[in-house]
């Protein structure tokens, strides 16, 4: 019965995981570029929620929507001012830009908010859920979380599948300049990509701090590098990848720390990475490279 | 031919303007320290400079002359520092003299280093980019988790080892002392690296590099770096040449880890001194610096880690500059229209343009 508790919280944690693998992958996809600034926008946009919910007392619900709002305007922000003027350049200057952002964002919410860890008060309040005659107890937060990790994939699939800026985005990433000669806005769809990715980050903020409930300015980093763990693991640019490497990362993580050492959890999740990159080595679900000379 | 010697000159010219930089710098310094103009706080930042440059060196050789990108060198100092620091804590009592007791440790950290890097070499060359990238990272915090939960204690009987229980040692527990005790690390490391350790070690890794980017063999991996394929097919072994690149680029980052854990009393391994992070600052040097150029990588390590001291004036806020700082020079450096319009401010300059891409300063 604790294997299956254990299962179960490795699955909620890894539903996180591969909803910040998401914003990863589609930025991947489509700018080719390591957003290493993704983790600290996860931790803005926790601080947000924090904020409304402790300080000005404002609901939960409202208060993630507002948190996804400013996470939302901030990627875009970013991108703007320092991703898009590097469109060209090396992809190593861009990733050093994006640490610069990421240095900035947790130093910029060190001054405002302190360095002491502020206690996260959930954003799921429903009672647990008890199967097996009270053997196996589930959180509430568990299964929101789960729910949703669903939902959004669900909603990201029918984006991408059914609207015109989905299937741009698509194109851009497949050949941006034979995109834009199609008539497709190959800047304002990466914007469009980095909004939908800091969206996305809010929301996994909001999860995440509700079931690890100590908030400081580098909260977000830890989780961003397993994050991005994640979404190389299953197939970077991949959406379904994105999804099957956060839970399997979760799963790991969690029936690692469980059986084998809580000291090695994180040993072993990257151990089980390397593994797999080497037999598959652009990850599960990831495509196939093919060499021109 | 004439024009080949005349470029071997010119190389040759550039490493000495190199070696003189930090023989003068290095001067002057020791002139600041003696006549006490020097603060403290300066004095304390001299050796982790050499610590970083050294780094960055190894760094650069992979990232800059190989062309792979690694985010795991900061592990290769830990081993480096780890391996050095036991052997230090080991014979310690037995050497009469510091320089050969850090000679000796500098071989033992260099060669385990080395080994890791030739052993994690093996897979991790296979992949390519941005996965490789990863690979190395997630290697650097298994080391890092590893060493953490490692004990190593010594009594009469010999040395003990135990694996994340310290109960299970089995260690004479009053005469046993602990060299390796988990998250703390190892502790009363005799401080035998100085400046001038520091900076010979950072001239005879320069040597090192310098010597092997200008040889027949460095040539073979900048061709593997510009075009992989064509290397192939001219007859250059890639393996061999990626696993050699690598593995001196590990060695020299497992030294400059040896001078680090000299330099200080306890030494334990943590995600800001040995993980992701700090492989992540010593890649900031190296870009910053300009890719493939040591003599960049140098500069780089100082401006860039003195610079948040120097922002001390600032307090609390010189993190946050350093971050501005940061992105406003890679806009500058990289972004098309500052590129235009840095060619236009230089052009109406008296002197030349500025020097070629891709040679090796």
């Amino acid at each position: 019965m604790d294997f299956i508790t254990h299962l179960i919280n490795g699955i909620s944690l890894g539903s996180v995981y591969a909803i910040i693998a998401l914003g990863y992958t589609m930025v991947y996809g489509i700018a080719k570029m390591l957003n290493f600034a993704h983790g600290d926008v996860i931790m803005v946009g926790s601080y947000i929620i924090f904020l409304l919910m402790s300080n000005v007392g404002v609901p939960a619900i409202p208060a993630v929507i507002i948190s996804i709002i400013v996470c939302t305007t901030l990627g875009i922000v970013i991108e703007k001012i320092a991703y898009k003027p590097l469109r060209r350049a090396t992809s190593l200057a861009v990733l050093i830009t994006a640490i610069g952002v990421s240095y900035f964002l947790q130093n910029s919410s060190l001054l405002l908010f302190g360095s002491d860890p502020k206690v996260f008060s959930s954003v799921v309040n429903l009672p647990s859920i008890k199967l097996a005659n009270g053997m196996i107890n589930i959180s509430s937060t568990t299964i929101v979380t789960v729910v949703v990790c669903i939902l959004i994939m669900i909603a990201l699939t029918l984006f991408i599948k059914k609207t015109k800026a989905g299937q741009a985005m698509l194109a851009v990433s497949e050949d941006k300049d034979a995109a834009s000669l199609m008539g497709i806005n190959a800047n304002a769809t990466i914007s469009l990509t980095f909004a939908i990715g800091s969206g996305l980050a809010a929301i996994a903020g909001a999860l995440f701090c509700s079931a690890y409930p100590s908030l400081s300015p580098y909260t977000g980093a830890m989780p961003g590098i397993k994050a991005f763990t994640a979404a190389v693991f299953g197939g970077i640019g991949s959406i379904p990848g994105a999804l099957l490497g956060g839970i399997l990362l979760g799963v790991i993580e969690i029936l690692g720390r469980a059986y084998i050492s809580s000291q090695l959890s994180d040993a072993i999740v990257f151990a089980v990475l390397i593994i797999v990159l080497l037999v598959r080595p652009t990850g599960i679900l990831g495509k196939k490279l093919h060499e021109k000379v | 031919m004439k024009n080949f010697f005349t470029n071997m000159k010119k190389s040759t010219k550039n490493h000495l303007i190199t070696y003189a930089g930090i023989i003068v710098a290095y001067a002057i310094m020791q002139i600041l320290c003696g006549t006490g103009v020097a603060s403290n706080l300066i004095k304390g930042l001299l050796v982790p400079i050499c610590v970083y440059s050294i780094v960055a060196i190894g760094l650069n050789l992979c990232v800059g002359i190989l062309g792979e990108l690694s985010l795991g060198h900061a592990g290769f100092m830990c081993i480096g520092a780890f391996t050095g620091a036991l052997a230090t804590k080991l014979l310690y009592d037995y050497i009469p003299s510091k320089i050969l007791m850090f000679l000796i440790a500098l071989v033992i950290g260099t060669f385990f280093a080395a080994l890791f890097g030739f052993l994690i070499g093996i897979p991790v060359l296979r992949l390519k980019g941005d996965y490789l990238a990863i690979v190395t990272l997630a290697f650097g915090q298994i080391i890092i988790n590893i060493i953490n939960v490692l004990y190593i204690g010594k009594d009469e009987a010999g040395l003990h080892f135990a694996f994340s229980n310290p109960n299970a040692i089995n260690m004479n527990e009053e005469t046993g002392v602990w060299l390796i005790n988990g998250a703390k690390g190892i502790t009363k490391i005799p401080s035998i690296s100085n400046f001038t350790i520091g900076v010979i070690l950072l001239i005879v890794s320069l040597f090192i590099v310098y010597h092997l980017v200008d040889s027949r063999t460095g040539r073979a991996i900048m061709a593997i770096r510009d075009n992989r394929i064509a290397a192939e097919s001219v007859g250059i072994n890639i393996t061999k040449y990626k696993m050699l690149a690598f593995t001196i680029s590990a060695a020299i980052a497992g030294a400059g880890g040896v001078l680090y854990s000299h330099n200080l009393s306890t030494l334990t391994a943590t995600t800001n001194n040995f993980g992701y992070n700090m492989s992540i600052m010593i890649l900031v040097y190296v870009v910053l610096g300009g890719m493939g150029s040591f003599r960049g990588s140098i500069i780089a390590t100082v401006i860039l880690y003195m610079l948040p001291e120097l922002l001390r004036g600032l307090s609390d806020y010189r993190m946050l500059f350093y971050a501005i700082i940061l992105i406003g020079l890679m806009l500058f450096n990289w972004s098309p229209k500052a590129i235009v319009w840095r060619q236009k401010v230089l052009s109406l300059l008296p002197f030349g343009k500025k020097g070629e891409k891709g040679k090796v300063e």
